[in-house]
């Protein structure tokens, strides 16, 4: 909410100065975002009265003035604004002032005639936007008197940002009430009387909602003038309160909302047919709106209706038809109290959000109606006449918000502040706040009014005590807590230690969004559809991830484009698998995942330049894989996946689990991805790796260990995993290494074939092994190898 | 021959001497079983009794002598040659090794490992919980009722009414609270969503999430673990500020700001002390146990930290930007 600092001083005036009061307000919980003066710097500038006004002789758009600003001579100047003439009241700048921007009044000659100043508009005195001609002030503003002082424009408007809770300050009535409990100064509100009756017109409401609307009061105007204009002083009012003028009824319910914090409504009196009901809308039931809109209103939604239609959703916007125009005469106001549930949420299901909603949801004060209504009937009739009827109230007082009593005990404060604050203080501060306090038995016990929605509970007033007290005047203090170990289990592997293994070997971490490009994933992944964003920021963050790789190599994509052709980076996050058995419709599984492209190293004086290939990831995931203490529960399967290059993709298994898939990126998404060179990526679960396991030392033998070399030639479609683990399957407890150190094809070998040697370390714990039994092992390798994948020895 | 002769000879040819096998020639010829040192050693049985001893004596000490100056010999030119052989191999150390780089962690997930390692001293431990969240975990349980305008305030991703992308991290007190029972002390980092875009807003953002429940958990209590949060974080005596404000879940609620390089109060993190109804959700007793919640914005601490200027360079990846954080 916006407010201008005199109007609030016209009700408090505390002795500090706007950034004192503004800070005090921030510390309250009236957050302050803004400080802006109401008009710019000037000075000089004087009420003048328009005395004469003629053609320039040289000039068909200049006039030629003279201008009494008080003194013993008129001045002379020249004006260009077409709405100069005379006997109006206009701001002068005379020789000597400055406005803003610097600029400097002097004596001058306009088309040969002198100017010894100049009459001003708003625009050009820093006031408003408005330079639609020279500003003309009321008959009665009193000549000679300085423009600033006239229109109190060492004002300041002061933005603050509300919190939900705070519907109470929502007016100046409510600010002015806060600052001074905060100042300990009197408020004085302006005096409000009830308007003398002329008529007897009346119009009848019906509460039939009486739970939405609780009281309604209404009461018709007659033969008003809408043509009148508002007072300078309104206008001003309204505007540093971030409101632009429209017309007298729209400009005074407007100012009894920024006022009182109260909403009204006007509608056009000849426009009503019958009674006002109070109802909620029937399903689909059309109004159009003010602004034209036209909705179908849903049933959840309040209305005010006459005896055929709605005419206006409650507490929320008005309607066209009934709406008061520029040809109405005779109007009906409204000043009635809306329940917070009634109001609430429902003009966001209609995209709608206004000055009286946010204040209806939130919370007017239930008392208010009547004041209200007399305030805005007294400021209407004296700007635009007509007679007003008397008030018809209608009102259901049990649906009314009532008065609460809370009971606060001096232990529950003490203990929730961690400080004792003296009971007369305590007592001070409430009855301050305007709440109603009386202490017996160790507890105040406080009456707390209907506008303080936000007080229903004792912490509500703990929250009102510390608050004034001072959130700052709370020292701080170390808890206390018992010192109890948390549970630590070793087998836990953490997704830190994993990020460590990944930096070390050269990965960036990446964070990318976990909404995706649709078009990018159901490419990679045509058979899983991610959760669909029914609100997307954009085309192109509208759906869930199934997989880190998306997000991942958009990433490569974007650092390709910006000359970084050597790539490594890796995540951690949840992908969000969809399966009907989740409660919320998705799996959320926690993944690391990496990709790689460019060359293996930076180009160095003496390291190998190549690109990178399937064995470099390979490495890095057996690397963390490793990390886990149970490497061999790993292994790899080549395996198919829609986004991976038929040849190079395995799944990794951990044991029967499938846990993740690494290999290159297929090609033919390097369109669609922006991706320049082949691509490796690979992502696992980290669930299924994330438990390790307990090392138990075994005994190192003391007898030596005897290394034998095999090479062995097979067809090409035998895989090296398969041989490798049938070979340790069935090495016995003897063998103790086993390593493939080369892979051979060419000269020598038939072609379809390749030559693997793989050396076998045999090692017994209690003795010296003899050459024969380590013969016999290796012959028996040997032919179960023959046996099972048709291997040969290598000549 | 008289010995001392035979020993400045036998000294001038192993000095001059360059390399093993010329030294052991001289080695042969004095030592050796027909060298000199032999033949004087044969030529004693001509001596008498009395003499044979004497002469036998100087004999050996000569013959002792020799020996010591061919080993001295030897290893000098032993280490004439190593040396020499070393020289051979001087390398240039300046130049980069072959070792691998690097990588780095993301600056928010350094900020969050710090913070985790700050609270862990003080036995907070590490939650986490759902990012597709239901109706309950992020806003019933937390004291946010439908049609709340504080729920208006978050700009959910809904996929429907009752699941929505979590606006908040706060749903993973409920969770803990859920399962677990006081005395607690969780933090909970990770990533939250809301549907706004722009210099000042990314639609996915990180926070920690910091809960402590027991009998007697205060408001002042809550002060001096920000304070000290605070202070380590920045590593600065900073001028911290309360100032009032409002979150369902928290009564008393405060938010906090410090005092920036400007001049101006930066607001860094929102808190307060648990609200009754929220406790009553997960069944803990009000009156038996109080506690206090704060919740933090990773990426705004990281941009004070190190000197960010642009939110969303953090989830562009851009490896410019992130190898900045080694």
């Amino acid at each position: 909410m916006k407010f201008s600092e005199k109007w609030l001083r016209e009700w408090v005036n505390p002795d500090i100065s706007t950034q004192q009061l503004s800070e005090q307000l921030s510390m309250a919980g009236l957050e302050v975002d803004g400080l802006d003066p109401v008009a710019g710097e000037f000075s000089g500038v004087v009420v003048g009265e328009v005395v004469e006004c003629g053609q320039h002789p040289n000039a068909d758009k200049l006039r030629v003035t003279k201008i009494n600003i008080g003194q013993d001579e008129l001045i002379d100047i020249v004006c260009g604004a077409p709405n100069c003439r005379k006997g109006i009241k206009v701001a002068v700048a005379t020789v000597g002032a400055v406005l803003p921007g610097d600029f400097k009044i002097k004596k001058a000659k306009l088309r040969g005639e002198p100017s010894f100043g100049m009459l001003c508009s708003f625009s050009e005195l820093g006031i408003s936007e408005d330079h639609d001609g020279i500003i003309e002030l009321p008959l009665d503003a009193p000549v000679g008197v300085d423009i600033r002082e006239y229109l109190t424009l060492d004002d300041v408007s002061i933005e603050v940002d509300l919190t939900p809770n705070r519907a109470d300050c929502l007016g100046i009535r409510g600010l002015a009430r806060e600052v001074g409990v905060l100042n300990q100064v009197e408020v004085t509100a302006p005096q409000i009387e009830s308007v003398n009756t002329e008529i007897e017109d009346i119009r009848d409401i019906q509460l039939v909602a009486p739970e939405g609307c609780p009281r309604y009061l209404g009461r018709v105007l007659k033969n008003i003038n809408i043509d009148a204009e508002s007072p300078l002083w309104m206008q001003e009012k309204l505007r540093r309160s971030g409101i632009r003028s429209i017309d007298p009824v729209v400009d005074v319910t407007n100012y009894v909302l920024l006022e009182l914090g109260h909403p009204m409504h006007a509608f056009d009196n000849d426009k009503l047919d019958g009674d006002i009901v109070v109802r909620f809308a029937n399903a689909e039931e059309p109004l159009t709106l003010l602004d034209g809109n036209e909705i179908a209103l849903k049933s959840n939604t309040l209305v005010i209706a006459d005896q055929r239609r709605a005419l206006a959703m409650a507490g929320i916007f008005g309607g066209l038809e009934s709406g008061v125009t520029a040809s109405s005469k005779n109007i009906f106001l409204e000043s009635a109290f809306f329940a917070p549930d009634a109001i609430m949420g429902k003009a966001r299901q209609y995209g709608l959000h206004t000055d009286a909603s946010h204040r209806y949801e939130r919370g007017v004060d239930p008392q208010l109606q009547r004041v209200a209504m007399e305030r805005a009937t007294q400021l209407l009739l004296d700007i635009v006449g007509g007679e007003a009827g008397p008030i018809t109230e209608s009102v259901s007082q049990e649906h009314l918000p009532k008065e609460k009593s809370i009971e606060l005990r001096a232990t529950r404060l003490t203990r929730l502040l961690g400080i004792h604050v003296d009971e007369a203080k305590v007592t001070d501060i409430l009855t301050r706040l305007g709440l109603k306090v009386s202490f017996s038995g160790n507890a105040w016990t406080v009456d707390v009014p209907a506008y303080r929605f936000d007080i229903s509970i004792e912490e509500d007033l703990i929250e009102e005590v510390a608050r004034v007290y001072g959130y700052n005047s709370i020292p701080t203090i170390a808890p206390t807590a018992k010192l109890k170990m948390s549970v630590h289990q070793e087998q836990n592997l953490t997704l830190d230690r994993l990020k460590q293994t990944m930096v070390e070997r050269d990965y960036q971490e990446a964070i990318t969004y976990s909404f995706v490009d649709p078009k990018a994933q159901s490419a990679l992944f045509p058979d899983m559809l991610g959760m669909q964003l029914p609100h997307p920021i954009s085309a192109d963050m509208s759906v869930m991830r199934v997989s880190l790789w998306t997000g991942l190599l958009q990433s490569v994509s974007y650092n390709q484009k910006r000359q970084q052709s050597r790539v490594r980076l890796f995540e951690t996050g949840l992908r969000f698998v969809p399966d009907s058995a989740e409660k919320t419709g998705v799996r959320q599984e926690m993944v690391i995942g990496g990709v790689i492209c460019g060359n293996r190293n930076n180009e160095h004086w003496t390291m190998e330049d190549r690109s990178v290939d399937f064995y470099d990831i390979k490495a890095d995931v057996e690397a963390l894989l490793q990390t886990t203490s149970n490497y061999s529960e790993f292994s790899f399967k080549a395996a198919q996946h829609s986004a991976l290059h038929p040849g190079q993709c395995a799944q990794i298994y951990r044991g029967q689990e499938l846990v993740g898939f690494v290999g290159a990126v297929h090609p033919k998404f390097a369109k669609v991805l922006g991706l320049n060179g082949k691509t490796f990526v690979f992502e696992l679960d980290f669930n299924a790796i994330g438990r390790k396991k307990l090392p138990i030392a075994q005994e190192i033998s003391k007898f030596p260990a005897n290394r034998r070399d095999i090479a062995i030639v097979v067809e090409e479609d035998k895989v090296v995993g398969e041989i490798l683990s049938y070979i340790e399957k069935f090495g016995g407890n003897q063998l103790v290494g086993l390593n493939l150190f080369d892979v051979y094809r060419g000269k020598g070998i038939e072609a379809g074939y390749k030559s693997l040697a793989i050396s076998l370390t045999l090692q017994d714990q209690t003795r010296t092994l003899e050459e024969n039994e380590i013969q016999a092992v290796v012959e028996d390798i040997l032919s179960q190898l023959a046996e099972k994948f048709g291997a040969s020895l290598r000549d | 021959m008289d010995l001392d002769a035979i020993i400045e000879q036998a000294q001038l040819k192993i000095n001059e001497a360059q390399d093993a096998t010329t030294l052991d020639a001289v080695r042969v010829e004095f030592m050796g079983k027909k060298g000199h040192m032999t033949d004087l050693l044969k030529g004693l049985g001509k001596l008498s009794a009395e003499e044979r001893p004497i002469a036998g004596q100087k004999i050996n000490l000569a013959k002792q002598k020799i020996q010591g100056l061919i080993s001295a010999r030897g290893e000098h030119l032993r280490d004439a040659e190593l040396n020499a052989k070393l020289a051979g191999e001087t390398i240039d150390v300046t130049l980069p090794g072959r070792t691998e780089n690097l990588g780095g962690l993301h600056p928010v997930s350094r900020t969050i490992r710090r913070i985790e390692s700050f609270f862990g001293e003080l036995g907070f431990t590490v939650k986490s919980g759902p990012e597709v969240e239901d109706g309950f975990h992020n806003f019933d349980a937390l004291n946010i009722p439908a049609n709340h305008p504080a729920r208006a305030d978050h700009d959910t991703f809904y996929f429907n009414p009752d699941v929505m992308l979590r606006t908040q991290t706060s749903g993973v007190q409920i969770r803990t609270m859920e399962v677990e029972k006081p005395p607690l002390r969780i933090i909970s980092p990770g990533r939250v969503y809301r549907n706004d875009y722009d210099q000042t807003h990314t639609p996915m953002f990180h926070q920690v999430e910091g809960l402590m429940v027991d009998k007697n958990v205060s408001f002042a209590e809550l002060k001096g673990v920000l304070h000290d949060f605070l202070n380590n974080f920045f590593e600065a005596d900073l001028q911290v500020r309360f100032r009032p404000s409002y979150f369902p879940f928290t009564e008393p609620s405060a938010e906090v700001d410090v005092m920036g390089q400007n001049g101006k109060w930066l607001e860094v993190l929102g808190c307060g002390m648990v609200h009754p109804n929220v406790l009553r959700a997960v069944n803990i007793d009000p009156e038996e146990y109080t506690g206090f919640a704060f919740g933090m914005g990773v990426e705004r601490l990281t941009m004070l930290r190190y000197g960010v200027n642009d939110l969303r360079a953090f989830f562009e990846n851009d490896l410019r930007f992130l190898k900045q954080f080694k």
